[in-house]
């Protein structure tokens, strides 16, 4: 018998993961930034003597220690909600994220929190080199912390290394190397860490600029933002690199999150890349779902450059995928619905086959599973049999696109504050442009909604799936009451609200103290 | 004997770095509240409450755990 999952859980326990997810996410880039960000101006302070570095340092990282105390343990709530409203997806992943998550966890505790302790409590009483080489691991620590996280998110967006066991349900891990250097995972956990550091540059930057602004703190404003740019430049080029990367392989392994997030509905050769553009609301009445420019400013070639290095490449649009493209050798949906169906039908006759007892057909079903042609040909698409119409399987086109392009566009403002601040420090002119150090201080929300908009292109883009292809989210979530999610949503956007609200008066009081307080413990 | 002696010197030495430290942290008193709080809603509230393990508070065993998530992969179906 097929039963059917009720929507409304599935949007509610989406939200609510979406939710702490991205209340996650404000306190996590800051840290991994800004501990690296410390850790140059503590060595400069080890290889000057100057104490000024010191005092710029140690109210560096009290901002930072506010920012890491109150982020802790919020990302333990995204595994709660694992077991709780997304047990299906927890069993089906297996020891894929096991040994990530563990890993994980050994080293945040051992290196952070050792280190840390370290870090703020260790001025004056360890050596001065021991106590930079604490901040260093402090920074590796959180950085590598990430790692495993990232490698997780990556698996789920490009599924490699691990095969599906049909008699315990669970993917079990076959190459835990093609797992961590998969090149989704490589270019997630650089992307991702990158922004982080540009993030923290930024809010280095734009709070220095408010130290101009009020005339006070010259010296640490100065100093902090000339870090700050050129760490921000580095790293931001180094952004837009890796970003790159990841273009090219979300066109390998996800086209359809790429065509979404340049809103290409027909496939072309020489396809150009939409810039700027903005949408109509769709007119056509037999096309409701399909998003037309209103405007739109291209650059000819250049997105059959950015997916394939190849200006005349020809890159699929969200037509194409859905209907099939034989010249282009692109399967329909409705074929990969029907050849996850048989992958389906194969399990569920394979677990007929057990009950009755049955040992001829289930060794034959089962030997199906170890079977390489099925694995390529039906298995990798087993996800797609939850589905009976195409549409359902296509994202949400406008979030992705605009997603994708106020990320984009951001990042360039960043890469030009960075330049503009370090050429006026240098003409030593910075503190008499007071409208750049307004736009500095204004980019601090801003870096924050273009981490949120690179995760959201991340996770809308790839709509419906959980895994890839694998498991969508009507198979992965728990069958448990939809209202119990909704309570748990409000709690949390009460409990998360509040936690910001106190970070950002803390650290305000903190700011406006400046570094002659008690910076640093 | 001086062995834990010396042992003994180092644990209180360790115990004395964070003590001073903390009891120095002007600001993170507040912080240090906040972090208890949170940590007290987290896992004593919402834990325990709200986000028990699905399939562990229903099945004892694997067996049980990989039969239930199998019959749901093959019994799910989208709306239309």
């Amino acid at each position: 018998m097929i039963e059917q999952i009720d929507y409304t859980l599935v949007d509610w326990s989406r939200a609510q993961f979406a939710l702490t997810a991205m209340y996650h996410w404000l306190f996590v880039p800051l840290t991994l930034g800004l501990s690296f960000i410390m850790a140059i101006m503590e060595s400069i302070y080890i290889k000057t003597g100057d104490p000024h570095w010191k005092k710029i340092t140690k109210f560096w990282m009290t901002l930072f220690g506010i920012n890491f105390a109150i982020g802790i343990a919020t990302g333990l709530i995204l595994e709660f909600e694992f077991g709780t409203n997304w047990s299906n997806y927890s069993w089906f992943v297996g020891d894929i994220f096991g040994a990530p998550l563990a890993v994980e966890g050994i080293m945040a505790f051992f290196l952070e929190s050792t280190f840390v302790a370290v870090m703020f409590f260790g001025w004056n009483k360890v050596g001065k080199k021991f106590h930079l080489a604490s901040t260093w691991l402090v920074a590796v620590g959180a950085n590598l912390s990430a790692l495993w996280i990232l490698v997780a998110n990556a698996w789920m967006q490009n599924p490699v290394g691990m095969r599906f066991n049909p008699d315990t349900a669970r993917n079990e891990m076959m190459d835990f190397w093609s797992v961590l250097f998969s090149p989704t995972a490589i270019n997630k956990f650089l992307h991702t860490v990158a922004s982080g550091y540009v993030l923290a540059a930024v809010f280095v930057i734009g709070i220095s600029a408010w130290f101009m602004l009020k005339k006070r703190e010259m010296i640490l404003a100065k100093r902090s933002m000339l870090v700050a740019s050129v760490f921000g430049l580095i790293m931001g080029a180094f952004l837009f690199m890796t970003g790159d990367e990841s273009a090219r392989e979300i066109a390998r392994v996800q086209p359809m999150k790429f065509a979404a997030m340049e809103g290409l509905y027909d496939g072309q050769r020489n396809a150009p890349l939409v810039a700027i553009g903005l949408f109509a609301r769709p007119t056509e009445p037999e096309n409701p779902d399909q998003n037309k420019f209103l405007v739109k400013i291209e650059i000819p070639n250049m997105l059959s450059y950015m997916a394939f290095l190849d200006p005349h490449a020809f890159v699929p649009g969200i037509q194409d995928l859905v209907n099939g493209n034989e010249k282009e050798n692109i399967l329909s949906y409705d074929e990969k619905i029907d050849r996850g169906k048989i992958a389906i039908q194969t399990l569920r006759d394979y677990k007929q086959a057990l009950k009755d007892n049955n040992q001829i057909k289930s060794d034959a079903l089962r030997a199906q599973f170890d079977d390489q042609a099925f694995l390529d040909h039906y298995f990798r698409y087993f996800g797609y049999g939850y589905y009976n119409e195409p549409s359902d399987l296509i994202p949400n086109v406008p979030v992705s696109f605009y997603s994708f392009h106020i990320m984009v566009i951001l990042g360039v403002h960043f890469m030009i504050l960075f330049l503009v601040i370090l050429i006026l420090l240098f003409k030593n002119t910075l503190h008499l442009k007071r409208w750049i150090l307004y736009v500095a201080l204004f980019t601090i929300p801003l870096v924050y909604l273009a981490s949120m908009a690179g995760w959201m292109l991340a996770e809308f883009g790839r709509q419906p799936w959980v895994i890839q292809d694998l498991l969508p989210t009507i198979a992965a979530v728990s069958r448990i009451d939809s209202s119990a999610v909704q309570i748990t949503f409000w709690l949390f956007a009460v409990l998360f609200t509040a936690l910001l609200i106190a970070e950002v008066k803390i650290m305000a009081t903190q700011i406006k103290k400046g570094p002659k307080t008690e910076g640093g413990n | 004997m001086s062995e834990t002696v010396k042992h003994d010197a180092i644990l209180k030495k360790i115990f004395l770095f964070y003590y001073d430290g903390f009891k120095s942290m002007t600001w993170g008193r507040k912080v240090w509240i906040i972090i208890i709080i949170k940590l007290f809603i987290m896992f004593a509230v919402l834990r325990i409450f709200f986000f028990q393990d699905f399939l562990g508070s229903r099945f004892d065993t694997d067996r049980e755990k990989s039969n239930y998530v199998t019959d749901e992969l093959i019994k799910r179906n989208s709306h239309d």
